[in-house]
């Protein structure tokens, strides 16, 4: 079934095991995006140690895709430096438009590999990003604090 | 007359496609837009093929063919609500027609009798999709008038308990839908028309939902404004229809100005041409125009009772059956008085963008998400539901195939 490249077993255990999933009280910034098409909303949290992601923890209500996506991102980029989640996040960008003509590189993005499929469904890719974006803009605001 | 949905499904090309697959197509998806029938491609197609030209201007054969094709639209429009001719006004679609009417209401000058100042009232329902509340909101905002609105009870209805306060003396305004896009409620306008002409304000009908699917007599219901949109009623998309009492259109100023509107143009202003012109800026949409006339002819051909009856069989049908099925709520109406063929739910733990997804792999359309009536979401505390919205081709066998899909889905997710 092809739906079944849509929804693989790794998102699924992440919709139903979320990671990192309760906010933290001090985070260096903490973002709230939602999706104004389906109204799926994340709150995300992330705080620094120096250069290095100490921490992202969220919380949210959305589809599986959403869910899980934001779950992973956590999992994947907690421990790496900004560039590399930078990094990362452009990779996932970028297998995300990809149409399905991409797989992945696993040993970038790991579990998120398993979002592969969405790119096929163009209404779901929003989905997918949804906690992405929000990382990118809590990071940024977190880092410019830092700087301060 | 017998009514045969599937006779008239042969009357609608897309259904000759499958979906996903080859499987075979069961939309149910209409309150977001209907399918069309080959009668109203053909008059779109017919227009532009052998009659396109301006409306109103140009001193050639074509320019009056077009006119007769799209003054006729506007005739069958006004024979359809029960509306005068000069009435109907097209536009590019029921948001537009509530923006119209809202944005001429905020037009409005000192004496006019839409003037809106800081102490009137502006009266809607939880219930509206954003396109008849937002307008509102904006024209609250910008002329200081209190924006207030009638509750929705736990089942899905209206609030009137209070209706002697939320419409009261200072109300100007009372803009709400004839029939829920989410809850399938079909709303009591009897009372609600007859508190707001007492106190001397006018009520704006939201019939994007009802129009399609029943006969709605302007006259019979004493409202004041209309808007709907073709597209849902088996129309093309890109024309809406905005409908206001004749007397009242002479005093509402006009909201887009431009060409065709005008009655006389100085270098320093404009008088307005009378209703329906004054409204209608620009050269219009002819073309969508006569594929709504076609529409609208279609349904009177097969007749808005039968649709109606038959979209009430199908609803308590599908009612029924979800009935049966555990952890399935329905957001609304869970008996048919009152009631159409929009029927929300959500199913256990299932995202209904998850659920959406699953029926689609199975070539089942449904609507997800808020659509676009994300208060009424948060007020039945929800984020997001499914929709199925039904139609007069659809079928018991569209019904059932969403019924399985929906317990496929819990072996799926469940997994």
């Amino acid at each position: 079934m092809q739906l079944d490249n849509l929804y693989q077993e790794v998102i699924l255990d992440h919709y139903k095991n979320p990671q990192n999933k309760v906010l933290a009280s001090d985070n260096d910034a903490q973002v709230h995006h939602v999706n104004p098409s389906c109204g799926d909303e994340v709150t995300l949290g992330v705080k620094l140690d120096g250069d290095k992601i100490a921490s992202i923890n969220w919380d949210g209500v959305g589809c599986s895709i959403s869910q899980a996506s934001t779950s992973i991102m956590s999992d994947l980029l907690i421990g790496k430096s900004l560039d590399e989640a930078t990094a990362i996040s452009e990779d996932f960008l970028h297998l995300m438009q990809s149409k399905g003509s991409e797989e992945g590189n696993p040993d970038v993005l790991e579990d998120a590999v398993a979002l592969a499929g969405v790119s096929k469904y163009p209404a779901r890719i929003k989905c997918a990003l949804l906690g992405w974006m929000a990382f990118k803009d809590a990071s940024v605001q977190a880092h410019s604090k830092e700087e301060k | 007359m017998s009514f045969d949905p599937v006779a008239l499904r042969r009357d609608f090309p897309i259904f000759d496609r499958t979906i996903r697959d080859g499987r075979r197509l069961v939309y149910l998806d209409s309150g977001a837009t209907s399918q069309k029938p080959q009668a109203v491609m053909d008059a779109e197609i017919d227009f532009y093929r052998h009659h396109n030209a301006a409306v109103h201007r140009g001193a050639h054969q074509l320019a009056e063919e077009a006119t007769d094709i799209y003054e006729g639209a506007r005739l069958t429009v006004a024979e359809f609500l029960n509306a005068e001719e000069d009435e109907v006004i097209f536009t590019k679609s029921a948001t537009e027609s509530l923006n119209l009417v809202a944005y001429a209401m905020g037009n409005a000058k000192v004496g006019n009798r839409f003037h809106l100042t800081a102490g009137d009232g502006i009266v809607v329902t939880e219930m509206e999709h954003h396109a008849n509340l937002i307008p509102w909101q904006q024209l609250a905002e910008r002329t200081g008038a209190l924006l207030t609105w009638f509750e929705v009870t736990p089942e899905g209805r209206l609030d009137l308990s209070n209706i002697n306060s939320v419409i009261n003396e200072k109300t100007k305004v009372v803009a709400l839908t004839h029939q829920s896009n989410v809850l399938g409620t079909i709303n009591p306008l009897e009372a609600i028309v007859k508190r707001a002409h007492e106190v001397g304000a006018v009520v704006v009908l939201d019939a994007c939902q009802s129009v399609p699917h029943m006969a709605v007599d302007v006259k019979a219901l004493d409202i004041d404004f209309l808007a709907f949109s073709g597209h849902k009623a088996l129309g093309p998309t890109g024309v809406g229809v905005f409908w206001g009492r004749g007397s009242l259109l002479e005093e509402l100023p006009p909201f887009l100005t431009g060409g065709s509107m005008i009655e006389n143009v100085t270098m320093t202003g404009a008088t307005w041409a009378p209703a329906p012109r004054k409204f209608e800026a620009g050269v219009p949409n002819m073309a969508q125009a006569a594929g709504l006339a076609a529409a609208l002819k279609y349904l009177n051909a097969v007749g808005l009772e039968n649709i109606h009856n038959h979209e009430i069989e199908l609803t308590t049908y599908l009612l029924n059956k979800f009935a049966d099925i555990e952890n399935l709520r329905i957001v609304g109406p869970n008996n048919i008085e009152s009631r159409g063929g929009s029927i929300s739910f959500t199913f256990g733990d299932i995202h209904p963008h998850d659920l959406g997804q699953f029926l689609d792999s199975q070539g089942i359309a449904v609507r997800t998400g808020h659509h676009c009536a994300w208060p009424l979401n948060r007020k039945m505390g929800v984020p997001a539901t499914t929709r199925a919205s039904l139609y007069l081709y659809n079928t018991h066998e569209d019904c059932d195939a969403l019924v399985q899909g929906i317990l496929d889905a819990e072996k799926y997710f469940g997994r």
